[in-house]
């Protein structure tokens, strides 16, 4: 027996050459640099014919012309340069920095809870958002801000929301996961009331506006709103593509990371800020657009697996594709009329998550 | 090599859960951490590893301050098999084992050679070569704490921490997972539950009870019935491992009136045992 085995090992230093190692990692997950590069071109697609269609359909190639000149700094006054330029362009923006950041942010929390279940608006964010916005649409707050007053309320609203989640989660031994899903999900129930009285008592047109702002959407999109999401995504793909080893540590559980030489209660404390803040800078800009932070990271991980390294990325490129689809078909279904985006989303992302749950079945719980 | 425990307690709370413990897991041993449930026997580790603060002690690694070294450097040093878990992600077999690098990423690294020696050779001497594309959560038991050992390996750390490394193992894996960590020749402290199974691989072994340790020695002289009745309150037999002479236990039922003492062979019938060490 022992004479067999050291016959076989002449083969080994051939395996120990860096080079011939590379194929047997290759067969057990796609590469990186494929995926990435199939969801940036799913993204320009998606964006070109996001720009393109509409009430006035236009070719993907007056799209570029008008995009090409401008970048260039000289945008054309033609009626379809208005049209591209002005309303549907920063609009497909939004729409992709939104999907980019609930995406991003959902994954996140997913690990922070470590619960597969989770989405961005778990620990409040949204419900404080919706108290803020509320109050701007229905009591008049903030008035004096005119087109800003909502997404102003809508982040006072959410941050207000986040500061009493961690308040409340915190503890002697930090933000413990299931102490931190109860407390958000009470504070939302909370929060939820608080708008729930806010529409009884306010009138029914306003109410109108509020359930649509509830619902989400891109309608009011211009390009004054992009810069703030941008960077808050921007500044959160940094951090967190920074700390992504970590994050794959705590995915683990806490004790294991804290095994594994993590900071756990910092890592979860930032962690906790950050993906707050991604999430109330999105709705502040569209209001609440569920099931995207919740279905998206689950896709991406059947893609690319969980490493975060390749989770945050390709989320990045394939949430914010996602969303713009979503916006594509949410203002054109119905023309001219337009649909509440979170009702597409739920409608795209529900059976999504089913079929992907059926498939999977063994990382929703459920035994060999 | 070696990791010592000086004078520690420590608190969750109020409640003083370790007292004064002072333990050493010498250099190449394997160290038993025994006692019953709620003992202590995981805060120790964890305070080891960081979960918790001591509140009054030191812990000593090479006659250092354990906790003055960083974060990562003493995951460096100090790596942990805890209790089978699940994972609510998918991670495969690799990339499991790669998780033991943490302590060695710099913010935006991406996996170096050596991470993937490192890997590699974790892998190889466990001996989960073949299981290395797999799922990690469509892994049995006891491949999975082979691999969570890998992984601890693959962190480069001349101490393991193992807490209860075997529990809902099947008897084959229970031998095999220990066997596999007893030929690392690192430097060991394990907490495990079945004292027999700690007799044969552990030496020396501390028992501890309410946070104290109560003995601490070779299982020859620790291991009997004496103190584990002190220890466990359990009353079991002791008798030594036909192959390799330390202590082997048998557990007894309840004998329904002990003082009436008829220990006759009558009652020795009953081998089939019913939850033998759990309170």
């Amino acid at each position: 027996m022992t004479v067999r085995v050291r016959r076989a090992r002449p083969i080994r230093p051939v395996r120990l050459r860096p080079k011939a190692r590379r194929p047997r990692r290759a067969a057990e997950r796609v590469p990186l640099g494929l995926v990435l590069g199939g969801c940036a071109v799913l993204l320009v697609v998606v964006m070109t014919f996001g720009v393109a269609v509409g009430s006035v359909g236009l070719s993907p190639g007056a799209v570029w012309h008008v995009v090409a000149g401008g970048i260039a700094g000289h945008p054309e006054n033609t009626v379809a340069g208005i049209i591209v330029w002005q309303i549907r362009l920063p609009r497909v923006l939004l729409a992709a920095v939104v999907g980019a950041a609930l995406t991003t942010a959902g994954a996140v929390v997913q690990v922070l809870v470590r619960n597969a279940l989770a989405d961005p608006f778990l620990l409040g964010v949204s419900s404080g958002a919706s108290v803020g916005a509320t109050a701007v649409l229905l009591l008049g707050v903030f008035a004096s801000l005119g087109v800003w007053a909502i997404s102003v309320g809508s982040i006072v609203g959410a941050m207000t929301a986040m500061a009493a989640v961690f308040a409340v989660s915190r503890s002697g031994r930090g933000l413990a996961p299931t102490q931190l899903i109860l407390c958000g999900v009470v504070m939302s129930a909370l929060f939820e009331s608080v708008t729930s009285y806010l529409i009884f008592r306010g009138n029914p047109q306003a109410t109108q506006s509020v359930l649509f702002w509830l619902l989400g959407s891109f309608g009011l999109a211009s390009w004054n709103q992009l810069p703030i999401p941008a960077v808050a995504l921007l500044a959160a793909m940094v951090y967190l593509m920074a700390k992504a080893p970590a994050l794959n540590a705590l995915a683990m559980g806490t004790e294991p990371a804290a095994s594994l030489g993590v900071d756990v209660r910092r890592l979860r404390r930032n962690l906790f800020v950050v993906t707050s803040l991604m999430a109330g800078v999105a709705v502040a800009v569209s209001g609440i657009i569920g099931f995207v932070g919740l279905v998206v990271p689950h896709i991406v991980r059947l893609m690319v697996g969980s490493d975060h390294r390749r989770v945050l990325p390709t989320g990045v490129l394939f949430g914010a594709s996602f969303m713009v689809l979503g916006d594509l078909l949410a203002r054109t279904i119905v023309s001219p009329q337009e649909m509440p985006i979170g009702v597409i989303t739920a409608f795209i992302g529900a059976p999504t998550l089913l079929v992907l749950i059926r498939r999977r079945p063994y990382l929703y719980g459920a035994t060999q | 090599m070696s990791l010592r425990l000086d004078h520690l307690s420590v608190d969750i709370g109020a409640r003083r859960i370790v007292s004064d413990v002072s333990l050493a897991a010498e250099d190449g041993r394997f160290t038993g951490l025994l006692g019953p449930n709620g003992s202590g026997k995981s805060t120790i580790l964890k305070t080891i590893y960081r979960v918790h603060k001591p509140a009054a002690g030191r812990l000593l690694l090479d006659d250092a301050d354990l906790l003055a070294l960083s974060a990562r450097d003493a995951a460096r040093r100090i790596a942990v098999v805890a209790q089978e878990t699940t994972s609510e992600f998918e991670f495969s077999v690799r990339e499991m084992v790669m998780i033991g690098r943490t302590p060695y990423k710099r913010a935006f690294g991406a996996d170096t050679e050596a991470d993937h020696a490192a890997v590699d050779r974790a892998i190889e001497r466990v001996g989960c070569g073949h299981l290395v594309s797999r799922s990690f959560n469509t892994l049995s038991g006891g491949e999975k704490q082979l691999v969570l050992v890998a992984r601890a390996l693959a962190q480069g750390a001349d101490h393991l921490i193992l807490d209860e490394p075997t529990n809902h193992l099947d008897v084959r894996h229970q031998i095999e997972v220990l066997e596999v960590v007893a030929g690392l020749g690192v430097t060991v402290l394990a907490a495990l539950h079945d004292l027999s199974l700690a007799a044969l691989f552990c030496d020396p072994v501390y028992i501890l009870a309410d946070g104290r340790i109560v003995l601490g020695g070779p299982p020859t002289d620790v291991l009997t019935e004496q103190t584990i009745l002190r220890a466990y309150g359990a009353d079991v037999l002791v008798i030594p491992h036909p192959d390799t002479g330390q202590p082997h236990l048998i557990p007894r039922r309840a004998r329904p009136d002990d003082d009436a003492g008829v220990p006759s062979t009558g009652t020795r019938n009953n081998s089939i045992p019913a939850s033998p060490k759990e309170p």
